[in-house]
């Protein structure tokens, strides 16, 4: 159906104004930086990319990130350069230099608790700023929500998550699951194909991120290589250090009202130095649930001493809170103590 | 002959920007948008048959239009619409209904008198496509 079978109609369509006849003209250098859409003559004016990216209010973003998440220096790296980019290729097309929209499919890894969500939701925002995105939201699934139980089910299902994410981003976490090696007949191959044909054909309408364990990930790469060179931009998410994960701890508390005493932090940092030795540690996660304990244990002694409590012996968090912990009351052998809490303080 | 049913019906057709354009304003209203294609134009067949569920949950008109390429790409000759559902109470009906794909070669309805007793003339419309077997109407 295109516009020129149209039967002329005696009256005005808003909708086929062009825009570019609608917007007055302005003259050369003068409110180019301001007029966003308008286009810039060549050679004689320049455009302040930064100030750009600035009104976009992309950097907003991306100063909250710095401040809210700690340490994970290079994948803060790599979303200011994803973002740089992004902002110059605006800037770009307003001088009329076309270029292809940017594959931003990516992919995240690493261990459990270091980020990867938060970070993604994060580049959903980034990307709607830029205009990338139409609606900025983040759809979270995993092989359940893709794959289905019998012939004929996976590819609605699918495509139904697709069409829930389209304008936003599609976080997909543990992605090599999709793709089971033992059995080539298993539903995952036919959820991987609509993903593709949707990643490629639907680049403007979704941006595809895929997360999990680094090694699984390349394992899952190497079997299916139209996933991986579709993707452009591979993540890896560092662990974090002891001096990290006790500072994700302070901000944790600070955010839900409670302080450390003199004493707790240091007892703090002795447990997770204990935690991060064995199994299943999560990184922050395990700082949360390490923390979601102290908290019980705080509330509990406060009711058992049953005094008076002041404002300041409900926000603060003792060093007993912590040193309660089972880390260090029972004997660290990981096998007889995680019996299916993965990460508990 | 143009089919004129539904909203904006004496528009001529619309384009997929436009189309765009109007799924986001269903969108913007809550209302829960369908996609139902048909080869019999009469006007009182208001049951076309659905291509796929409603769909719910949507935020961008990008996943509407998927739908939309999906069944043209089926059924190139045939009427597609996009139906809007507006679910809240005390209205509870299609809110806007739009056609958005025609067949090329529309060939419209002749008009049919029968005579009744006393000089009476009932009038009805006869679809010329319905002379045929649905899924050869529109072909060449």
């Amino acid at each position: 159906m295109t516009e020129d079978q149209h039967v002329p109609f005696g009256m005005p369509r808003p909708g086929a104004v062009d825009v570019a006849t609608a917007v007055p003209e302005t003259p050369a250098g003068n409110g180019v930086t301001s007029a966003p859409g308008a286009k810039a003559t060549p050679d004689t004016v320049g455009i302040n990319v930064e100030a750009e990216a600035r009104a976009s209010g992309v950097f907003d973003v991306i100063a909250d990130l710095d401040r809210e998440l700690v340490g994970l220096d290079p994948v803060k790296m790599r979303i200011r350069e994803i973002a740089s980019l992004l902002v110059v290729d605006m800037a770009r097309r307003r001088f009329g230099l076309e270029a292809e929209r940017p594959n931003l499919h990516m992919c995240f890894t690493g261990s459990p608790g270091t980020g990867k969500t938060t970070v993604a939701m994060r580049m959903a925002t980034v990307l709607h700023r830029l205009g990338y995105l139409a609606k900025g939201h983040l759809v979270a699934v995993t092989r359940d929500e893709l794959v289905g139980q019998y012939i004929g089910h996976t590819a609605p299902k699918t495509r139904e998550v697709l069409k829930r994410a389209m304008g936003g981003v599609l976080f997909i976490d543990e992605a090599y699951y999709l793709h089971r090696q033992e059995n080539e007949r298993d539903y995952g191959q036919e959820a991987i194909e609509i993903l593709l044909q949707v990643m490629e054909n639907q680049r403007n309408d979704i941006v595809v991120i895929l997360a999990g364990y680094r090694d699984r990930m390349d394992q899952f790469f190497s079997s299916n290589p139209g996933m991986g060179s579709r993707i452009a931009h591979h993540i890896d998410f560092p662990d974090y250090d002891l001096d990290a994960l006790v500072a994700i701890a302070r901000i944790m508390l600070d955010r839900q009202r409670y302080t450390f005493s003199s004493g707790a932090e240091p007892a703090f940092r002795e447990l997770m130095s204990r935690r991060m030795t064995q199994p299943r540690f999560a990184n922050a996660r395990s700082v949360r649930n390490a923390l979601e304990r102290a908290r019980l244990r705080q509330a509990n002694r406060l009711v058992s001493e049953g005094r008076l409590v002041t404002r300041d012996d409900l926000m603060r968090i003792e060093a007993a809170d912590i040193y309660k912990s089972r880390w260090f009351t029972e004997a660290p052998d990981a096998d007889s103590l995680d019996g299916g809490i993965a990460s508990a303080g | 002959m143009h089919l004129t049913q539904g909203t904006f019906s004496y528009l001529p057709p619309l384009t997929d920007t436009q189309v765009r354009a109007q799924v986001q304003y269903a969108l913007d209203n809550n209302w829960a948008l369908s996609v139902e294609f048909t080869d019999d134009p009469h006007p009182r067949n208001f049951l076309w048959e659905m291509w796929g569920l409603p769909m719910f949950d949507m935020r961008d008109p990008a996943a509407i239009l998927l739908e939309v390429q999906r069944c043209r790409d089926a059924y190139p000759a045939r009427y597609v619409r996009v139906n809007a559902y507006d679910r809240q109470l005390g209205r509870q009906t299609t809110a806007l209904s739009f056609i958005v794909q025609r067949p090329t070669n529309e060939t419209g309805f002749r008009l049919e008198r029968q005579e009744g007793p006393d000089r009476q003339v009932r009038y009805t419309l006869h679809a010329y496509a319905t002379d045929r077997a649905s899924g050869e109407r529109y072909e060449g």
